[in-house]
């Protein structure tokens, strides 16, 4: 047996951690990599490792929630999906959801950006109160709308009946149709506030001389709001929309509160019947591919309203 | 053998931080509150129920005190969640191993013993402890002939009916039969007594199907023939066209489509409705002044009758202990605790025991005389949801198809054909 003692001075280690360094300062690549490594490391554990086992998971028939080996089964949950009436009705209620309601909430968040943006006595209040509804929790306002639907003793109800506007009660979340837009409105009253938020921070990026150069030129405050405000608006408009849609895609919360799904599986979404098909059924397979597909719509979505904005930033 | 002494390098000093971060990773992951005390053979247990319906969260938080009392080495803990939650968070937590015990409903041991979330504990339940135990309640642990849990909760789905208001529409007696709620709806219709006469739990969720089932029951439908659906046929059909009429008539209310169990009993508590299916629970609330403005009302009646019989519903379920428990010995100690005679008996106010001798000498049962009377037979008559380990997608696709046919959107056969076309694809994937 051999044994080899290297025996290191201290001034030996100094200068070799400093001829360490000092490489490292040279090469600007390494220290930015050593610099990176934890948030490599969180976007790696939280989204890229749970994202590329969702694939896998997806190319093999996963019925359990217990850890096993599962057959390989490729693209078969995919085609399963092509064939299931159900998801692609999802889709596309989802889709008809998202883009409904991020139109409203464009136009209103507009409005009442600029109106949050004006000069007028309680500014300070108003904008504190116009962001309650996006502040308060997804699942606290989902269950208050509920009850505000609700058709024996909700306050809709009252107030419409009172005021004469409708003769007899109504069931609000009764039918599919009118359940899915009652779902929208409050996700309309809920996010509205939001795209304002945005609007007024870009509002405020806005140099009041284009308004007065404007108004020299004698143009009137709709003529200055199309030619001026919405135009420079455009990009954070864009961003806004983007994130909107996003998560309109995903909408599960609200729906998961107010309706499950129901009536008739009439308010359930793509991201609400992926939960019920992974979690409910087991089929973590066929969940999987549906979340897959979901996040390639969202992306393919994404995509275009990128390209959009940069079209409005080259003009 | 070289042993090499030198100064660390960068790459040593990142092992080592990657060593030192997955230790304490593993050291949390050691600290669960699922894990073995260790020392002295203490063990802690985590525990899952639902926060609705049967036994109330001050009834098991005092059952447990008096458990830990007794078995002072088993600390439990335990989480409460809405039922139509219970079933997700039992699947999700089950890889982790978060819970030692689960409350299972009777339509779920197929499916959760199929796919090893739970112990079988056929051994610890032996033909003779069962045969002490009403059948109903069996069927809430049971799946091909095994036993995954020890039945706790044993419910069916009985009539509640406003007596005030049938004394006002000079109705002496409580309804026997379906036709019988017919009568006395539309009879507190005529004398405008209440708008809706009935509530049915008609919400998009699992109680729709309790509610279908117990007509089902009554006009001689069936779930399944093997894996073959047969309710697109016969008794199944005439039970969804029965539903249908109430709702066309005005005999039900339209918001049966939105109403849960819960929101049925705020129904007939607030006194906007005079009759609804419900589980045991509802008894003891609506008849509380605390909650309900027809205190002293509401009385309870066998599941109506049809031409095939009355079954009510079996709405029973069980305790388990799961398949990656650390505790197994404990977390059964605990549930036999639970589900034991003595125990049940004493806390019988919103749950009737699963013990057939509790009923014979009923004095030292802690429950309301109105229901034990009914409960004596109508325990011994129930029917069970299909028992197969793809319940819940057959169910999800019932329940749609049931809306379906009682809002009007598509007639009751053509809803039911469909229901059951989707369920043959569900059976045969």
């Amino acid at each position: 047996m051999v044994v080899r003692t290297v025996s290191v001075s201290r001034s030996r280690l100094a200068e070799r951690l400093s001829n360490r360094f000092d490489r490292l300062r040279r090469a600007p690549g390494s220290l930015a990599l050593v610099l990176l490594l934890p948030s490599l490391v969180l976007v790696f554990g939280v989204v890229l490792y749970p994202l590329v086992r969702t694939l896998l998971t997806s190319l093999h028939d996963v019925n359990s929630a217990m850890p096993g080996a599962y057959p390989f089964v490729g693209a078969h949950n995919y085609l399963e999906l092509v064939k299931d009436a159900e998801f692609r009705s999802s889709l596309l209620r989802t889709a008809y959801f998202t883009f409904v309601t991020t139109a409203f909430e464009l136009t209103f968040g507009i409005l009442l950006g600029v109106l949050l943006n004006a000069n007028f006595h309680g500014r300070a209040v108003v904008r504190a109160v116009v962001i309650i509804p996006w502040a308060v929790p997804t699942v606290v306002s989902g269950a208050l709308w509920r009850w505000i639907f609700n058709g024996n003793y909700g306050a809709l109800n009252a107030a419409l009946t009172q005021t004469h506007l409708i003769g007899q009660y109504k069931q609000w979340l009764g039918t599919p149709w009118l359940a899915l837009h009652m779902i929208m409105v409050e996700d309309v009253w809920k996010f509205t506030p939001f795209v304002a938020l945005f609007v007024l921070a870009g509002l405020q990026t806005i140099p009041d001389e284009l308004h007065e150069a404007g108004m020299v030129d004698g143009a009137g405050t709709v003529r200055r709001f199309f030619a001026i405000t919405l135009p420079l608006l455009a990009p954070v408009i864009l961003v806004t929309a983007v994130l909107r849609t996003i998560d309109g895609f995903r909408l599960f919360d609200i729906i998961y509160v107010m309706t499950r799904g129901g009536p008739a599986s009439g308010t359930e979404t793509a991201a609400f019947y992926t939960y019920v098909r992974a979690f409910s059924d087991q089929s973590f397979g066929l969940g999987s591919a549906l979340a897959i597909t979901l996040t390639a719509v969202i992306l393919v979505v994404t995509v275009v309203y990128m390209r959009a904005i940069r079209v409005s930033e080259v003009d | 053998m070289v042993a090499d002494v030198r100064t660390p390098s960068r790459r040593d000093f990142l092992r080592l931080s990657a060593a030192g971060a997955g230790l304490v990773a593993l050291s949390a992951c050691g600290s669960s509150p699922g894990s073995s005390g260790g020392a002295g053979g203490k063990a802690n247990i985590r525990a899952l129920f639902m926060k609705q319906a049967s036994y109330s969260v001050e009834n098991v938080a005092s059952m447990t005190r008096r458990f830990h009392a007794k078995n002072p080495h088993i600390a439990v803990s335990t989480d409460f969640v809405a039922y139509e939650a219970l079933h997700d968070k039992i699947v999700t937590a089950a890889p982790a191993g978060t819970y030692d015990v689960v409350l299972i409903d009777v339509i779920w041991p197929a499916e959760f013993a199929s796919k090893h979330l739970i112990k079988d504990i056929t051994d610890k339940l032996p033909a003779s402890e069962r045969s002490k135990i009403f059948t109903g309640a069996l069927q809430s642990a049971e799946y091909q002939n095994k036993y995954y849990g020890i039945p706790w909760i044993l419910d069916t789905e009985y009539l509640f009916y406003n007596k005030k208001m049938f004394s006002k529409a000079g109705i002496a007696s409580a309804p026997r039969t379906w036709d019988d709620v017919v009568s006395a709806a539309r009879a507190l219709k005529a004398k405008n007594i209440v708008k809706y006469p009935f509530i049915w739990k008609a919400a998009q969720e699992e109680e729709i199907v309790c509610d279908y089932g117990a007509v089902l029951g009554a006009y001689g439908g069936t779930w399944m023939d093997g894996t073959t659906p047969t309710f697109d046929k016969g008794g199944a059909v005439k039970a969804l066209e029965f539903m249908r009429m109430t709702l066309a008539e005005g005999l039900a209310d339209p918001a049966s489509l939105t109403s849960t169990g819960d929101d049925c009993r705020k129904a007939v508590s607030q006194g906007t409705s005079a009759m609804c299916l419900n589980w045991t629970y509802m008894y003891a609330l609506a008849n509380d002044p605390k909650q309900s403005n027809v205190a002293g009302d509401i009385a309870i009646a066998h599941t109506p009758a049809g031409p095939a019989g009355g079954p009510g519903i079996n709405g029973s379920m069980a305790l388990s202990v799961t398949a990656t428990s650390k505790n197994p010995d404990a977390a059964l100690a605990y549930i036999q605790y639970l589900t034991s005679q003595s125990v049940q008996d004493k806390y019988a106010q919103l749950s009737l025991p699963i013990w057939k001798s509790s009923y014979a000498d009923s004095a030292h049962l802690d429950a309301t005389p109105a229901v034990v009377d009914v409960a004596k037979t109508q325990l011994g008559d129930m029917l069970l949801r299909p028992q197969v380990p793809q319940y819940n997608a057959v169910s999800h696709a019932l329940m749609a198809q049931l809306q379906n046919g009682l809002s009007g959107k598509k007639d009751p056969q053509s809803a039911l054909t469909d229901a059951a076309s989707a369920a043959k694809n569900i059976m045969s994937s």
